[in-house]
């Protein structure tokens, strides 16, 4: 079965890789590129755990084919630490004890700073629906909620 | 019991704060390894085919064209193993029996459920597995099935297993039956009660099964070698009891089979046993490659436990005055392919809440065409209650009495004989009650269409095998190596920081990990919320050996009897008024000279934990009924609960939340639903639709602490309680909103909408 040359920009890097035509960008991620921070947890777009930016949109990595990150820039929470200093968000939801099995947060956190990208001073609500395609099984969502809030306030500087 | 530690009340430093948790960075950053997240060089992908059917005879299974396909290097059927024995071993809470756990990771006679495993291939690659599956052929011979319980229980309906009597009935029953079991509790007269109320109220409920629901499939890569010795990478919630299974159906000596627990992406007692496990194993066997295999959630969905769907019937008499006289109930629970549902749990917990004379309980465990159960968080309670807390509410109206105030005339407390055996100990659960009643939720105004609803649960929480090694390293920092898993509540830090209380120490300083089953001895499964309890216990034990050996060395090193010595705020010092006199010694100064003082100092815990402590919980929620819609929005939710001590409170609160958060997907939402052919047709996050954050309001917590006296420091347990009372709690708050009683879970929008036409066109 012959396979197909990506090219494309992973956390600023360039990467290549070969994938099978129906391989989802999820997949050659995880197992071509083996950045496993990117989870699956249902593979249908209906948990958002596999969550990536794609050229600054959000979206799930497993409704995606690999074939068309082609030329597209990708984030994954590989990227979100700026070294090893924290991004706001992670070390809120550390602090918030925002995550427990932890499944579910790199996904959680991808989508939680596209929203404060567009949205630096949100609600409740509004984090409680921009996070609605994030499921979480562990936490019940208080301390998620709690813990963007907190980040955001600090990312405003206030 | 010899080596259990009572409960001392004392200052603490580090017991009660909010240290933060040392898998914390590794799970942001995306560094935490899950079980789908370990490869080997040389790796296969395996994949299982599923029958369609719902029951069916397997007449044959052909793989010729499978194995010749390029690229699939073994297929394994049920010719792969052997025939098991009648033997039962505990799971956690439940009891498995290996005839039936090597059935159902692989079907032998029959399929008994859409989605139960029939074959499986090992390949080079996902897409040649998935085309294999497609090659192999399976000649079945459809069966009539039968998916209700109450169905399944009638002379004539399609039987699962055909050798399978009644136990528990006597004489021994003449016909197969699909009830594999009949259990019965109970104390004083019931009939005598009944005729002494007053007021008698009776109700029938149905459930139906839900999903444990962790967003993390089950994954596991497995790596057999020539010399009959296995390697096991695997999510789970027990790495020693996943390890016994395996040995167990594959033939094994335990000691063979080397098992590491990757993080848990959640598990909830649904990643209790081995599902693919061994048939990774047995294809890594075959195939000479590490084999590796991850589930889709459809997968999750047919083929791994949820829990069972019943059907529960509910009486309970009460004089005028509030005073309950008798109380009985029938439970009636699928357990899935093979026996062994949560009947037995559910039946001891119905009532149990309560100090009653006059009890009985009839439990029945019932086989139908459904994956088999699996525990979930306090299995069978929250079904049992939903029936006995609405019919508790339903009796405080009718008597007119605040449904907190009839719950404390008649609460179980200190002394109470409860109807399956022991008498309680210390308990809280009136404290959990006052604490409830005086919260400002209770009386917090409501507007029109709102309900306010109320509910208790117990559980009885357990100990069992725990074992540990504290290892002082040369620059005083702590390894501890535990062997019972956490399933992400956070026990890690838990432990850490009950080492670092005793020793007097920063909680940094000690580095709890979990070790594979080649570096401890065997540790029970993380159920029954046991954790904190036992391996907490083991902890505390392994670090006063520790402070034992400090003192015994410090004693040597300044040379002063033991007894002058003391360990106080992580150093040796001088005790008060005491023999000698000595300059301090810190534990670190210590542990540099360990080496040429006797050698390396650590401790080691094997313990069966006794003495558990009761734990339980009162929920209070509002809810708003969309009358146009049939949608239940909740507006505001509040957890009290009796957890003995909370050694970290942010990640008790944690469990709080995310219990009553499950019990309100199954209160609203969650539910199996099975086609007429026996198939089940959501199984998907998108149409088994769980709890998403818009979904849900703010959970606030109320932590109630009475001490366990069998705990060093008090601690009973926290993570099952909390998904009991949501599911009645929530139904009585629609009935406090509407009138109506809605005795059919779940409360979705199309059932509501049709109780409020129902209950519209009954008036006219």
């Amino acid at each position: 079965m012959s396979r197909n040359h990506v090219s494309t920009t992973v956390n600023g890097d360039r990467v290549e890789f070969l994938c099978e035509t129906g391989q989802t960008l999820l997949e050659a991620l995880r197992d071509e590129l083996r950045l496993t921070g990117t989870k699956e947890g249902c593979g249908t777009g209906d948990c958002g755990a596999c969550s990536v930016m794609v050229d600054g949109r959000l979206v799930c990595s497993c409704l995606m084919l690999a074939v068309e990150a082609e030329g597209k820039a990708i984030e994954t929470v590989e990227g979100m630490a700026d070294g090893d200093t924290l991004h706001p968000l992670q070390r809120k939801f550390i602090e918030h004890a925002a995550l427990q099995c932890g499944i579910c947060t790199p996904g959680i956190l991808i989508a939680a700073r596209a929203l404060l990208a567009r949205n630096p001073d949100p609600t409740e609500a509004e984090v409680r629906f921009w996070l609605a395609g994030n499921l979480c099984r562990c936490t019940g969502y208080h301390k998620i909620v709690d813990a963007v809030l907190d980040a955001a306030r600090e990312m405003r500087g206030g | 019991m010899s080596n259990m530690l009572k409960y001392e009340e004392k200052a603490l430093k580090i017991v009660g704060t909010r240290p933060l948790r040392p898998d914390g960075v590794d799970k942001v950053t995306g560094r935490a390894r899950f079980g789908a997240d370990y490869n080997l060089p040389g790796q296969l992908i395996g994949k299982v085919l599923r029958s369609p059917h719902a029951h069916a005879r397997i007449k044959s299974i052909d793989t010729s064209a499978a194995l010749a396909l390029p690229g699939v290097k073994a297929v394994v059927t049920r010719d792969d193993f052997a025939e098991m024995p009648d033997e039962l071993a505990a799971v956690g809470e439940l009891m498995i029996n290996f005839r039936d756990v090597t059935r159902n990771m692989m079907a032998r006679e029959k399929a008994l459920y859409d989605g139960h495993p029939v074959a499986a291939v090992a390949a080079t690659t996902d897409s040649v597995a998935q085309a294999a599956l497609a090659l192999i052929k399976v000649e079945y011979e459809v069966l009539p099935h039968v998916i209700d319980v109450v169905e399944a229980m009638q002379p004539g309906a399609p039987l699962l297993h055909e050798n399978q009597y009644t136990q528990g009935v006597k004489p021994r029953p003449e016909r197969a039956s699909n009830v594999a079991k009949r259990l019965e509790f109970g104390r004083g007269d019931v009939a005598a009660g009944f005729a002494a109320a007053d007021v008698i109220v009776e109700r029938e409920f149905n459930t139906k099964p839900v999903h444990q629901g962790y967003i993390e499939p089950q994954a596991c890569l497995a790596s057999y070698s020539a010399d009959g010795q296995a390697e096991l990478w695997t999510s789970t919630q027990g790495h020693f009891v996943f390890r016994a299974q395996c040995a167990k159906v594959l033939q094994m000596e335990v000691s063979k089979i080397r098992v590491t627990p990757t993080e848990i992406g959640g598990g909830f007692g649904g990643k209790n046993n081995i599902y693919n496990e061994a048939l990774a194993i047995a294809l890594s066997r075959k195939s000479n490659h590490p084999v590796k295999m991850v589930m889709t959630r459809e997968e999750v969905f047919r083929g791994t436990g949820p829990t069972p769907g019943a059907n529960v019937k509910v009486k309970l008499g009460a004089t005028r005055d509030g005073k309950i006289t008798a109380a009985e109930a029938e439970l009636n629970f699928q357990a899935g392919a093979f026996p062994g549902s949560p009947v037995n749990q559910a039946s001891m917990c119905a009532f149990t809440r309560y100090d009653l004379e006059n009890v009985r309980v009839v439990g029945n465990d019932v086989t139908v065409n459904r994956p088999k159960v699996a525990a979930y968080r306090a299995p069978g309670a929250p079904i049992a209650v939903f029936g006995v807390e609405s019919v508790i509410d339903e009796m405080a109206k009718k008597l007119g009495l605040d449904p907190i105030e009839f719950r404390l005339k008649n609460a179980a407390r200190e002394g109470t004989q409860t109807y399956y055996g022991p008498k309680f100990g210390a308990i809280g659960y009136i404290q959990t009650l006052e604490a409830a009643r005086a919260h400002p939720h209770y009386s917090a105004p409501l507007a029109p269409n709102q309900g306010r609803g109320v509910a208790t649960g117990f559980w009885f929480n357990i100990g069992n095998e725990t074992t540990c090694s504290l290892n002082l390293q040369e620059d005083g920092s702590l390894t501890l190596n535990l062997g019972t898993i956490d399933v992400a509540g956070g026990s890690r830090a838990s432990m850490a920081m009950m080492v670092a209380e005793e020793l007097g120490i920063a909680y940094e300083r000690v580095r709890p990990t979990v070790g594979d089953t080649s570096t401890l001895g065997f540790n029970f499964l993380t159920a029954g919320s046991r954790s904190t309890f036992a391996s907490g216990m083991a902890c505390v034990i392994a670090s006063r050996q520790v402070i034992e050996k400090l003192r015994q060395r410090v004693a040597k090193i300044r040379e002063v009897p033991l007894e002058a010595v003391a360990w106080k705020d992580g150093q040796a010092r001088p005790v008060d008024g005491g023999v000698a006199q000595f300059a301090p010694m810190s534990l670190t100064e210590v542990a540099r000279m360990a080496g040429k003082t006797g050698g390396t100092i650590a401790g080691h815990a094997e313990i069966n934990a006794q003495g558990a402590g009761p734990g339980f919980g009162a929920h209070i929620v509002d809810v708003e009924v969309d009358r146009q819609t049939g949608s239940v929005k909740i507006l505001r939710y509040t957890v009290v609960q009796d957890v003995g001590k909370a050694i970290h409170p942010a990640y008790v609160e944690g469990q709080m939340q995310g219990g009553a958060a499950q019990g309100i997907g199954w209160a609203l939402n969650e539910e199996y639903v099975y086609g007429d052919d026996g198939v089940l047709q959501n199984p998907g996050f998108l149409d088994y639709r769980i709890p998403v954050a818009s979904d849900l309001p703010r959970i606030d917590t109320v932590i109630v602490e009475v001490p366990n006296p069998n705990h060093p420091y008090g601690v009973r347990g926290c993570g099952e309680v909390p998904i009991i009372a949501p599911m009645a709690a929530i139904a009585n708050a629609i009935e406090n909103a509407t009138g109506l009683r809605l005795c059919e879970q779940p409360f979705s929008p199309p059932r509501v909408l049709k109780a409020l036409d129902q209950a519209a066109a009954a008036k006219g």
